[in-house]
């Protein structure tokens, strides 16, 4: 039972940073129905502009915040720069240019930092909670700043009038346009915010699993598989599915299959899912008119 | 996705600089017999890796260009070609020609039952699906389970087949010539494909599934064909790697594999049989230079750091985007169009 219990903790620690991951992909996904293969590797680059300032001498929290805003700004260049002229592109055109930001983010931080693996700084002092060895800090903290960071989200959402413009411009973008909205700021908004929250999942998990060039790749694999569990639409949805995806990789990895297929899991649940309600559990039927 | 105007595939349109390429392609490796120069082994080596990327970016591009399905995970099909000859060699102790069907079969059959769930999905849903293939092929080989098979993380080290007596040809020479004759032989099938009734279905397909549908093509069989057939030339790709390289391990068939398939791909042209040559040159090319291109990037702009081909690709895919929709061939015929005046018949 311990075990079990121990194994429910990480699931849902992971679970934590799978739906950042996963939400990230939603607020792309729901202003431009594109699904961002970049998401892991920005947030990766995010983490080592945060590991750097902290090599320079800022204070943890001080370097995170200034991550995690340099990573919106970053987010609000790409849409502008590199994405807005191919609003209209084929799709075939946007997977090419989000693989190739993939690459570039990869190649750049190996360049910058080299691909030997780091330390990262938690900033969770290493105690056991209730003293019976179930809950670390760390864990605790991971859950607690993913849980603050939707509260904000939600608040900002649902109770400010940029908020309302976004969630207007995603949802009927040429009605939104007719009443003032500037959609297409809204759009590159939506990237902010995306490469904003992947620098926070990103400099959540960078303690666990160290800080390399390639530490997303998998992660990245089960927020696709945490947005898509939880409908790819629904940003509430999306944070169910990723914890829902945490729980199970855990017990399915530690009950029956072991840890080596893991991916493995990630890759039928991806298909599985697609296959069997692509509108995820919480999502919509989109029904599409020809 | 836009319509693709297909006068390459369905015309013979230039066909002479083709058979010029190819004619040069054949006769380049005879060079061999005169020349003293010590690095000719290894522009072989090059000119079989660049034909092999070439074969691969074939069966890429039967699926991404003609059938408008977006693969990302074309490594693993590469990856199984590769194994099946290295298993049938290292274990069954085949001969290494015979292993190449059996590759090619067995990729076809992968591909086809990987179209199935295909089908019901799209654009960037299929991208996403192949993309998580992609990552999990890794992984898969090294299970321990079948780890007995695949050698696990370790590989399976293979010999390098001897040029037959008669040839006279070195061995890297001979090689060779298999990648040319295979690679031929995909190009020829691949164009006689395109250019019947099964190659139009394809890319009526590709423009409009629906209508195509609704005039009478049986959209299913034709979609789960092409990624078979498709996924079968790029298993031959693998399996040629196999025999050349003499080596296959888990970690050589990763996403960037697949990515560097795409970008030869898109920098070839998307939809265009010339250009998945181009593609596979330029793949070896900059693989080869990258160290130069850092170099010369480093005294250029006064950089401190080595600049990775990763990042040049990114670049360079993202300003293709920009400029050359269609890659380099696709560019060329553009510009062609406008010199000689011809409309274009699609927009």
């Amino acid at each position: 039972m311990e075990f079990f219990i121990q194994q429910l903790v990480a699931g849902l620690t992971s679970g934590a940073i799978y739906a950042c991951v996963a939400l990230g992909l939603v607020m792309i996904f729901v202003s431009t129905d594109h699904i961002n293969f970049a998401q892991g590797e920005m947030a990766m680059f995010a983490t080592y502009l945060a590991w750097a300032m902290i090599d320079v001498g800022f204070s943890y929290w001080m370097a995170f915040v200034c991550a995690v805003l340099l990573a919106f700004v970053g987010g609000l260049f790409i849409q502008r720069v590199i994405l807005k002229p191919l609003e209209t592109a084929p799709v075939l055109s946007l997977v090419v240019c989000f693989i190739a930001l993939l690459s570039f983010f990869n190649a750049l931080a190996g360049m910058l930092w080299s691909f030997t693996i780091k330390p990262f700084p938690t900033p969770f002092p290493p105690k056991d909670i209730f003293g019976n060895g179930l809950v670390s800090a760390q864990q605790l903290g991971i859950v607690a700043v993913t849980v603050i960071m939707l509260g904000i989200l939600t608040v900002f959402f649902r109770y400010t009038t940029l908020g309302l413009a976004m969630r207007a411009a995603a949802q009927n973008a040429s009605s939104a346009r007719l009443m003032g909205v500037r959609v297409s700021w809204m759009l590159a908004l939506g990237w902010g915010l995306a490469a904003a929250i992947g620098a926070v999942a990103g400099m959540l998990v960078a303690p666990i699993v160290f800080l390399d060039p390639n530490m997303m790749t998998g992660i990245l694999v089960y927020g696709f598989a945490g947005a898509l569990v939880g409908g790819i639409g629904n940003p509430m949805g999306a944070v169910a599915g990723g914890f829902i995806v945490g729980v199970l990789e855990n017990l399915v990895g530690s009950y029956l299959i072991g840890n080596e297929l893991k991916l493995s899991f990630a890759l039928a649940m991806v298909v599985g899912v697609l296959l069997l309600k692509p509108a995820g559990i919480f999502g919509q039927v989109i029904v599409r008119r020809v | 996705m836009a319509a693709i105007d297909n006068s390459w595939a369905t015309k013979g349109g230039l066909g002479w600089i083709a058979t010029t390429f190819w004619v040069l392609l054949a006769v380049g490796p005879l060079a061999g017999f005169f020349t003293q120069d010590p690095s000719f082994e290894y522009y072989m080596f090059m000119g079989q890796s660049m034909l092999i990327n070439t074969i691969a970016i074939l069966g890429l591009n039967l699926l991404i260009g003609f059938n408008g399905q977006i693969s990302l995970g074309h490594s693993a099909f590469f990856a199984i070609g590769a194994y099946t000859t290295a298993i049938l060699m290292n274990f069954a102790g085949w001969p290494y020609y015979a292993t190449i069907p059996v590759a090619a079969i067995i990729c076809f059959g992968a591909g086809f039952l990987f179209g199935f769930p295909a089908l019901k999905l799209e654009g960037h849903y299929l991208a996403l699906a192949t993309f998580t293939l992609a990552i999990a092929v890794p992984q898969l080989l090294k299970y321990k389970a079948i780890a007995g098979w695949t050698g696990g993380v370790g590989g399976l080290i293979l010999d390098k087949p001897d040029a037959p007596e008669f040839t006279r040809l070195g061995t890297d020479q001979y090689l060779y010539y298999l990648c040319l004759i295979l690679a031929m032989l995909s190009f020829w099938i691949v164009r006689n494909m395109l250019r019947g009734r099964s190659g139009r279905a394809m890319m009526a397909i590709r423009d409009h599934a629906m209508a195509a549908g609704t005039m009478g093509i049986d959209t299913a069989k034709y979609k789960t064909l092409t990624f078979g057939v498709s996924a079968g030339i790029t298993g031959v790709g693998g399996a040629l790697s196999a025999i050349t390289v003499a080596y296959v391990a888990p970690d050589s068939f990763t996403l960037q594999l697949a990515v560097s398939f795409l970008v030869g791909l898109v920098v070839g042209g998307i939809a265009s049989l010339p250009g998945c040559l181009v593609g596979g040159a330029f793949i070896v090319l900059i693989q080869n230079s990258s160290q130069s291109i850092s170099d010369w990037m480093k005294v250029t702009f006064s950089l401190r750091y080595d600049v990775p081909a990763w990042a040049i690709y990114g670049i360079l895919l993202i300003l293709l985007m920009y400029f050359m929709p269609r890659g380099i061939m696709g560019g060329i015929e553009t510009l062609w169009l406008k010199l000689t005046h011809r409309k274009e018949t699609q927009a």
